[in-house]
């Protein structure tokens, strides 16, 4: 196994100059992961944690049926799997490849077995031997109140700037688009029906409501093309950015109060199921095809002059794949649902470490989509309009001067074999995603007479589970902030009072509409902008995660193994610290906030309107957002150097006592009652 | 065969958050005869809310 994947990954690297095909990275990433998991994995849990199978895990001491069942462990692998795979492994790597394909798939490699593995694995660990609890409870018990608080609040930020992030992936997919919008609009009457369904017809039958949802589903992108067409109905479900951004706002706000039942629940299923059902049939389609990569191995942008985001390899390449690598929110996870239900400390490793190693997988299919198409075709739709331009000419022109020779008929016939008006500066990743898996599943299945059909099944799959996160994310960030407020306001998570609830949702999305409005309406594009916020909250958020695991790992003595944490939290630190110094005070106007709003105020001080903007009004817009989103950058760095100030306190004072002091559940207790 | 469909359903329910009701009648069973256990629409009901209300963290980005 090791010798296919060293030779596998030595075909990648010989081949330059010449296309390699995406196998051959699919077979090196995968021999990569099984000897991780054969052999790094095992030590870990044999050395670092010393996992103890006859250690009763809380599904066992704290049985209730509900919360608390130990699981047959493949059916918690996927359990665990859909929780923690969703739009960012798939997001992230496609906005990489800019700089080529070689160096993501070698961070998403590297990053998973040494990071986002172990970050999961870990996190998983410490909250099995302490019933379950969550990450905040966790830091609190272990490093003291006050960081507790502090991670919580990080938390409800990352929260935050992820639902907009999200959010503005739906808006840059749907502008424009009837088909698409039609689609996604049909899910929520389908949505609602299911749900009436499921709560008085069949209650509990969850497969066969989810089976008439699929062809509801299917039926609306069928009818979608002539919708779209149609000279009546197409221009009522076209829609521009700002539009979408006030409708998703006023749709977040409703659909996060409406009962569970209704609407979340049952396009939750479809969401789930479409979800797991996409990325199996991308995988069975890549392998099939077995496309040739046509995207350069490294490309001129790595230097940091690149369209989709601005920023070098390092540190930028390390945020913007955050998922897929390590992300800091599967912290939430590992330490939410699934520590309630693992059946045996032995199962662990394949839970924790396992289901991450699946979905860096599912990041290197993302990479491999978008390594597929023509390199003009990717830069068309992932660069700016005030870059490239609004039509075909002056975009071919655009990308050709960069360097990925395209011709404008090329651009038209892509935008018409998927059914689009144009795939002009349709960044955000899902879009781009979309034809490369219309590619795919063409190929596959029904030829290219398919190819609109399928672009507009994966932007269903894409929008339909960010929506699904949108409305949850909303309700979870809800519960936050009431527990952050309560500290100040005492009674106000009282949850049979309405005000509250009323109140801290209001906030949550008033929150993430800010920077959703602030990126649809932001002159290139957005995504530029939040995307790197959102991975540096995220990478911060790991990077706390794994000094929880340190700091457990030098309470509970075994500070000889803390390098399995301490390297990937320090690897984290230097990435997200430099990233978020540089997002600050870097004095390029096209990385730094502080410099880009200095360049504009100077010019607004001297009566000048600087490209974009075209008034005074939006210059004090853009001024404006940059400050907001330097003072959210520099949130994250105190969050993140707070955390690690206790973290260093925890693990001196650890080192002062002779015996362990980690707060565990201990072995010997016999379960409960 | 039917083993393996049988896994594959209730992994298909456990991604959606619905433990195996027969298992937690199993458990009422064993550990409170007393108490009368919730049915199929009920039990279905509160995993529903359980999973929804907000307070698991929601979802992965």
């Amino acid at each position: 196994m090791a010798m296919v994947g060293a030779a596998s990954l030595s075909v990648v690297a010989v081949s330059r100059g010449e296309a390699v095909n995406a196998l051959w990275i699919v077979v090196a990433a995968a021999c990569s992961f099984l000897v991780a998991y054969r052999y790094y994995a095992l030590y870990i849990a044999r050395n670092v944690m010393r996992l103890d199978p006859s250690r009763p895990t809380p599904a066992i001491r704290r049985a209730d049926g509900l919360d608390y069942v130990a699981t047959d462990r493949t059916v918690l692998f996927g359990h665990h799997f859909a929780a923690i795979a969703g739009a960012g492994p798939l997001v992230g790597p496609v906005l990489a490849a800019q700089m080529g394909y070689l160096p993501g798939t070698l961070w998403i490699i590297a990053g998973v077995v040494l990071a986002g593995a172990v970050q999961d694995f870990m996190v998983l660990f410490i909250s099995m031997r302490r019933d379950g609890k969550s990450l905040g409870e966790l830091i609190r018990m272990e490093m003291g109140q006050v960081a507790g608080t502090i991670a919580l609040f990080g938390a409800f930020m990352i929260m935050v700037i992820i639902l907009a992030v999200l959010a503005l992936i739906v808006v840059k997919a749907l502008a424009e688009s009837p088909w698409g919008m039609f689609t996604v609009a049909a899910t929520v009457p389908l949505a609602m029906a299911m749900g009436a369904y499921t709560r008085w017809i069949r209650p509990g039958r969850i497969g066969e409501v989810s089976l008439m949802g699929l062809v509801g589903l299917l039926a609306a992108i069928v009818y979608g093309q002539s919708i779209a067409a149609s000279p009546v109905w197409g221009p009522v479900f076209t829609f521009t950015p700002v539009q979408l951004c006030w409708i998703l706002i006023g749709y977040g706000a409703v659909a996060s109060v409406l009962p569970v039942w209704l609407l979340l629940a049952p396009r939750d299923y479809l969401s789930t199921f479409l979800k797991i059902g996409a990325i199996a049939a991308l995988a069975i389609g890549i392998v099939i095809m077995a496309p040739p990569l046509k995207m350069h191995a490294v490309t001129a942008f790595v230097s940091g002059n690149g369209p989709v985001w601005s920023g070098g390899l390092f540190p930028f390449l390390f945020i913007t794949i955050a998922c897929g690598a390590v992300s800091g929110f599967h912290a939430l996870i590992s330490s939410g649902t699934t520590p309630k239900l693992i059946a045996s400390e032995a199962d662990a490793p394949m839970i924790g470490y396992g289901a991450m190693l699946m979905e860096a997988f599912v990041a290197i299919m993302a990479l491999v989509g978008a390594s597929i198409l023509d390199p003009g075709i990717y830069f068309t739709m992932n660069s700016p309009a005030a870059v490239i331009g609004k039509d075909a000419a002056s975009a071919a022109a655009a990308v050709t001067a960069m360097g990925f020779p395209i011709s404008p008929e090329l651009i038209l016939q892509t935008a018409k074999d998927v059914g689009e008006h144009s795939i002009i500066s349709r960044a955000g990743g899902a879009p781009t995603l979309a034809v490369a898996m219309a590619e795919i599943f063409s190929h596959v299945v029904g030829g290219p007479a398919m190819k609109a059909f399928w672009y507009h099944f994966a932007i269903l799959f894409e929008a339909l589970f960010i929506l699904t996160a949108v409305d949850a994310g909303t309700r979870a960030g809800r519960f936050m902030l009431q527990d952050l407020i309560a500290l100040v306001v005492p009674g106000f998570k009282d949850s049979r009072s309405m005000v509250p609830g009323i109140v801290a949702t209001a906030l949550t999305v008033a929150a993430w509409g800010f920077f959703l409005h602030q990126g649809v309406t932001d002159p290139l594009g957005g995504v530029n902008t939040l995307w790197p916020v959102f991975g540096i909250s995220n990478q911060m958020l790991a990077a706390i995660a794994l000094m929880l695991g340190t700091a457990v790992l030098f309470r509970m003595k075994r500070d000889r193994y803390a390098w399995v944490t301490l390297v990937p939290t320090a690897w984290l630190l230097v990435c997200t610290l430099s990233a978020g110094v540089l997002k600050l005070f870097s004095a390029d106007a096209k990385v730094g906030f502080l410099a880009h709003a200095a360049r504009f105020s100077g010019a607004a001080g001297r009566g000048e309107v600087l490209a974009p903007a075209k008034s005074m009004a939006e210059m004090r817009q853009i001024i404006f957002n940059d400050r907001i989103d330097a003072a959210l950058v520099a949130i994250f760095l105190f969050v993140v150097l707070a955390v690690l100030v206790f973290t260093i306190r925890t693990c001196l004072a650890a080192r002062k006592v002779a015996g362990s002091t980690a707060r565990e559940i201990p072995a010997q207790l016999v379960p409960a009652e | 065969m039917s083993l393996f469909l049988h896994r594959l359903r209730q992994m298909a329910r456990m991604m959606v958050g619905v433990p195996d009701y027969d298992a937690y009648l199993r458990h009422m069973r064993a550990h409170h005869p007393d108490r009368a256990p919730m049915d199929r629409t009920a039990f279905f009901r509160e995993r529903q809310e359980a999973r929804y209300g907000g307070k698991n963290g929601g979802k992965c980005c």
